[in-house]
């Protein structure tokens, strides 16, 4: 039996990239996550041939993985559409890395795309349609504007629970700004203040349109081999030195406890499986639907106390020259968020380790963390990435 | 056959139906499990504590506390803005719905509250509050 401790680091990430981030007009999901998919494979060094492994999940086709290997003209001996919302491309990695580990499969093509912004088929049509194909049929009566009025819930509660500030809500958002700023990629990238947040439009109290993430267009893509396998091909290894994923419920009304996510349980198995605790790592990317989901995951993955996320982010401590460089790419926040943002924040930790940050490279990075969440803080995975040092 | 499959089919509606059916009926109800004596909200076929057997409908007493609140902003001209909440019931276990009755900025969280059953015209029935005053906290 192989165990998690054995895998620590058995995997590495060999190829990543990002395709249509922002606005691709005329563009369907496929074609975008195809772009994505094909230069990954290049990234990596490999050819599609080579990819005998597929990992992918769609919001809206429940069979995704027939049609995305198809269209690739792939023969995967190893497959995984495991759908968890937005946390679902984290999710895939230790399943994967079992893969690999058994021999199933050698290379392993995780890969995302979405037009959700300019498709026209657009968001009301897909609310509609899961009214009817995924009912909550005790909450949507009460016409919560989901996902936001859910993420407004929790962020009251941790409000009167904590006295956290809408101030502290809006440091994320600046934080996420100031990061976006040095991004090209990023699709905001105008200044942003405090003020701007609290005087933006309210949406859902306590959060405002400024708290909420982008709604782009955009696709991902990112290749795992063997550890060994990475070693020969051309991009230096990021190696996968833990990983965890967990869920305990779907609706925010059946959340055990609104201040605290299954975070806390992924977290613990990310940490527990790489050895490493919150102080050793470099780079963190957290998934940032909403500004309260950031201090929620800098809680329950350790960085600080429960209740003192607010504190935590104050005065720009998670902002380029901060104590601690959260979401360095501008996050789904202020760089992109095409409906599942899950895998964007574990490019970006890659492309930390490898130095490729460019004006917001983190310097000297050897850990990375990554942490996706899915439906309404339903689902959590935890990813703990390092260089070859961090073995 | 036909006939008490017929007959099994007409009693053993599934709980989320009878459930409705009972807040159609003005009447709100929760489980409570016979194994294990805890209180499940949302009502299902078995006990999300401890995996009995469908936990029997009950009365709840009615009474709670806001637990988590939110404003969602509409324009005036779509019905204006409106309250959805979380309310914690006495019993332990809580529901999304709404306060009514009282300025949206009131509705804080601890604020005790009261339900009671509506039935929206042409719709179904459904559980909301209102302040309960007089009530002890
Ligand atoms: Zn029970």
């Amino acid at each position: 039996m192989t165990t998690l401790k054995q895998l620590r680091g058995s995997a590495a990430i060999a190829g990543v990239a990002t395709y249509g981030c922002g606005e691709a007009p005329g563009h369907t999901d496929m074609e975008l996550l195809a772009e994505a998919a094909r230069r990954a494979v290049a990234d990596a060094g490999l050819a599609m041939k080579d990819i005998d492994g597929l990992c992918t999940a769609s919001a809206s086709a429940t069979m995704w993985a027939m049609p995305v290997i198809e269209y690739l003209g792939l023969r995967p001996s190893y497959i995984d559409s495991t759908m968890l919302g937005g946390s679902s491309f984290i999710a895939h990695l230790l399943p994967a890395m079992q893969a690999l580990a058994s021999g199933q499969c050698n290379a392993v093509l995780v890969c995302y795309g979405s037009a959700q912004r300019t498709a026209t088929f657009g968001r009301k049509e897909v609310v509609a349609s899961r009214r009817f194909l995924d009912p909550q049929p005790y909450e949507t009566p009460y016409e919560p504007m989901q996902p936001l009025s859910a993420y407004a819930l929790a962020a009251s509660r941790h409000m009167h629970e904590f006295g956290t500030t809408r101030r502290d809500l809006a440091e994320v958002a600046v934080a996420a700004r100031a990061w976006a700023r040095l991004n090209p990629e990023a699709f905001m990238r105008g200044p942003l203040s405090i003020d701007d947040v609290l005087g933006a439009r309210m949406v859902c109290d306590p959060l405002s349109v400024r708290d909420s993430c982008l709604v782009t267009d955009g696709a991902g893509a990112f290749v795992l081999v063997r550890a060994d396998h990475a070693r020969d091909l051309p991009r230096e290894p990021v190696h996968v030195l833990g990983t965890g994923t967990a869920v305990w419920n779907r609706q925010i009304s059946s959340m055990h406890d609104l201040t605290m996510t299954a975070a806390r349980d992924s977290g613990r198995a990310a940490f527990g499986m790489a050895g490493l605790a919150p102080r050793d790592i470099d780079v963190v990317q957290l998934y940032d639907a909403f500004t309260i989901n950031v201090l929620l995951f800098l809680e329950d993955l350790g960085f600080c106390a429960k209740g003192e996320g607010g504190a935590f982010v104050r005065d720009g401590a998670i902002a380029p020259g901060g104590r601690l460089p959260v979401n360095t790419n501008g996050g789904g926040l202020s760089c992109v968020h095409p409906g599942m943002y899950g895998i964007f924040a574990l490019i970006e930790a890659v492309r930390q380790l490898r130095g490729e940050g460019g004006e917001r490279q983190v310097a000297g990075a050897v850990t990375a963390l990554a942490h996706g969440n899915g439906g309404t803080l339903s689902s959590q995975a935890t990813a703990v990435l390092g260089l070859a040092q961090a073995l | 056959m036909t006939n008490s499959s017929t007959t099994s089919q007409a009693t053993a509606t599934g709980v989320l139906a009878r459930h409705q059916a009972e807040l159609d009926a003005g009447r709100f109800l929760i489980q409570r499990c016979g194994a294990c004596q805890r209180a499940v909200y949302f009502p299902r076929a078995l006990c999300p504590h401890c995996g009995a057997g469908e936990p029997a409908m009950v009365a709840p007493a009615g009474t709670g506390a806001v637990y988590a609140v939110t404003t969602v902003r509409r324009k005036p001209e779509a019905g204006g803005d409106y309250n959805v909440c979380i309310v914690e019931l006495d019993e332990g276990v809580r529901l999304m719905s709404r306060v009514e009755g009282m300025p949206l900025a009131d509705v804080r969280i601890g604020l005790r509250v009261r339900a009671r059953v509506v039935v929206p015209p042409g719709g179904s029935g459904m559980v909301v509050f209102g302040a309960a005053t007089g009530d002890a906290a």
